[in-house]
């Protein structure tokens, strides 16, 4: 099968694509945001991904570690890969001596193949779901993406963790083994500053993505992280927040998103009519929003509406 | 001379004849410009005279299907009188044909979701009781695969338990009669899966009078699910749901405006 990927190949070894050019164009700007002691953030667009983002639409976290700097997730490709592992010696000129992957979306860990020679951490479940749907992430990426692209190899964590307590690189760490974002999803909080990397079981003004969402699940993780009272939040999307409310945030917005659908399942509607209800204003404004409810419609109404409709037979 | 003559009159022929094949009697100006219409318009429809793009019909559906399985679309006749029967369809894919619905004693409007392919325009066909066809556009981008990847029925042990089981209701205050239908609706085209699919599917009253009725292709969803549209309280206090699919296997359900789970 001819795929875009391999469309892609075809292209790339074409003797006069203009190829100069779209690597000069085609260049992450990160910066490092200092957040707390030895702790930074390169913080993603609040957007969905475009060509004109390349993908850098996710939080990824650098903490001082023994030996270098401990990265909590590699972004959407190789080249954001290389970009984080160049502005990481920036910052420590040991660069980066460990890796975690808080759960399987592409965005999260497409940039791992760059850390491949060093340890990188995640659930067991994480590590099998990139293995199994790793390939077909891939194939959408390259689709949104094309030449950003050029050169991602999906490469799986390799040392698996569980939770509890956890030193990574000398740092010491509460491991909380959560899911309901996906089927495993990581989040870290640091013991020394009260720092959680929540990864994307917390969206701060940006709506969050349910494609493998369940959501009752997902509601008790954030129950979870609240009652671990975190100092500073960095959640996989949207700004890093010292008072919990993303946290809220995402609560109010998944119990709305249930709810909105689960009423509209009730009342006989379909989904493009519950893709054309107009969004509440508190959740209008975010990032993404409205095609990011609209996802939602589609990844979530189905199973919803087999629940809610009555048997007739 | 006279061989030269002959063979003149030969390419002549034939390409009039080529002429006849391609081009449908009435030809349109596709507003979607994609290539195919004209084709479509000819072996779907059987090449109508009376034939016209009519902005009245309205198909909404997302621009893009996040999941090629499962493609809402909603399309709305409604401001064409006496209409006679839809024929939903794709224009780019290994299967057209969508759906044909009859709506009968329905709105011409109809709620359902397809599997699509690849990007391509999407057209819901209507034609009147007097034969005159008004056709309707939309265009969903798609990442494609949706009609050759095999049923996700076949992950689970019980599908077969759960063949034709159907969920639904009404809500007569709204004129609204929703139903799902549990069904592979294989294409044929995944590896190995032959054909296995709901051919027909229509709401009738308790006594056997036809309410709606739709001819399912393969294209349509795995566990079909549609949305009825009737004038408020125009509904029946039960309906039923009568189909049968490609193996003989008989679908059998009753809709009411009954308790809510
Ligand atoms: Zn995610």
């Amino acid at each position: 099968m001819l795929t875009r990927r391999t469309t892609l190949g075809l292209l790339a070894s074409l003797p006069l694509a203009p190829r100069a050019f779209a690597q000069a164009r085609l260049s992450y700007d990160l910066t490092a945001k200092p957040l707390a002691d030895g702790i930074w953030m390169v913080e993603g667009a609040t957007e969905y991904f475009s060509m004109e983002n390349g993908g850098a639409i996710v939080n990824v976290t650098l903490m001082k570690g023994d030996s270098g700097l401990i990265l909590f997730d590699t972004g959407s490709s190789r080249r954001y890969g290389e970009a984080l592992a160049s502005l990481a010696r920036s910052l420590d000129i040991r660069g980066i001596s460990a890796v975690v992957n808080t759960h399987h979306h592409p965005d999260h860990f497409f940039g791992n193949q760059i850390f491949a020679d060093r340890p990188i951490h995640a659930l067991g479940g994480t590590r099998q779901a990139a293995l199994d749907e790793g390939e077909a992430f891939a194939d959408n990426m390259y689709r949104l993406l094309g030449d950003w692209m050029r050169g991602t190899e999906v490469v799986p964590p390799s040392d698996v963790i569980a939770g509890g307590e956890l030193a990574l690189d000398g740092r010491d760490f509460l491991a909380l083994p959560l899911g309901g974002h996906t089927g495993a999803d990581l989040a870290l909080m640091d013991r020394r500053t009260g720092t959680l990397v929540a990864g994307d079981l917390v969206f701060y003004n940006r709506a969050p993505t349910t494609p493998s969402a369940d959501i009752p699940r997902w509601q008790q993780a954030l129950e979870a992280l609240q009652a671990e009272k975190p100092a500073l939040v960095i959640p996989g999307h949207g700004p890093a927040d010292p008072t919990g409310a993303s946290i809220t945030q995402t609560r109010d917005y998944l119990g709305w998103l249930d709810g909105t659908l689960r009423a509209g399942a009730r009342s006989g509607l379909d989904m493009v009519e519950l893709m054309e209800t107009p969004l509440p204003d508190r959740f209008a404004g975010m990032g993404a929003q409205p095609q990011e409810y609209q996802r939602s419609v589609a990844h979530l109404f189905p199973g919803i509406e087999r629940e809610e409709l009555p048997r007739g037979n | 001379m006279f061989i030269r003559t002959v063979f003149a009159a030969l390419i002549a022929v034939a390409g009039s004849a080529a002429v006849a094949l391609d081009d449908p009697q009435t030809v349109l100006q596709d507003p979607m410009g994609s290539g195919m219409w004209n084709y479509h318009q000819k072996g779907l429809l059987g090449d109508p005279a009376d034939i016209r793009f009519d902005d009245r019909v309205v198909l909404r559906a997302p621009d893009s299907a996040e999941d090629s399985l499962n493609v809402p679309l909603l399309v709305d006749a409604t401001a064409i009188p006496d209409v006679k029967r839809i024929v939903i369809s794709a224009d780019y894919g290994p299967i057209p044909h969508i759906l044909t619905y009859y709506p009968e004693q329905a709105e011409p409007k109809l709620a359902l979701r397809f599997k699509i392919d690849q990007a391509t325009a999407i057209r819901a066909s209507v034609e009147t009781q007097s034969g005159s066809w008004h056709i309707g556009s939309t265009y969903i981008d798609a990442a494609g695969g949706g009609c050759t990847a095999p049923a996700n029925a076949y992950a689970s042990d019980d599908w077969e338990e759960k063949l034709g089981e159907v969920h639904g209701r009404l809500w007569s205050a709204s004129g609204r009669a929703r139903l799902v239908v549990d069904h592979p609706m294989d294409t044929g085209l995944a590896d190995g899966i032959p054909v296995f699919i709901i051919q027909d599917l229509s709401l009738q009253t308790e006594d056997g009078t036809p309410l709606a009725r739709l001819e399912l292709h393969e294209p349509v969803n795995e566990d079909p699910a549609f949305t009825f549209y009737f004038d408020a309280g125009a509904l029946p206090a039960s309906v039923k749901v009568m189909g049968r699919d490609n193996n003989g296997n008989r679908i059998r359900g009753v809709l009411s405006e009954g308790e809510l789970n």
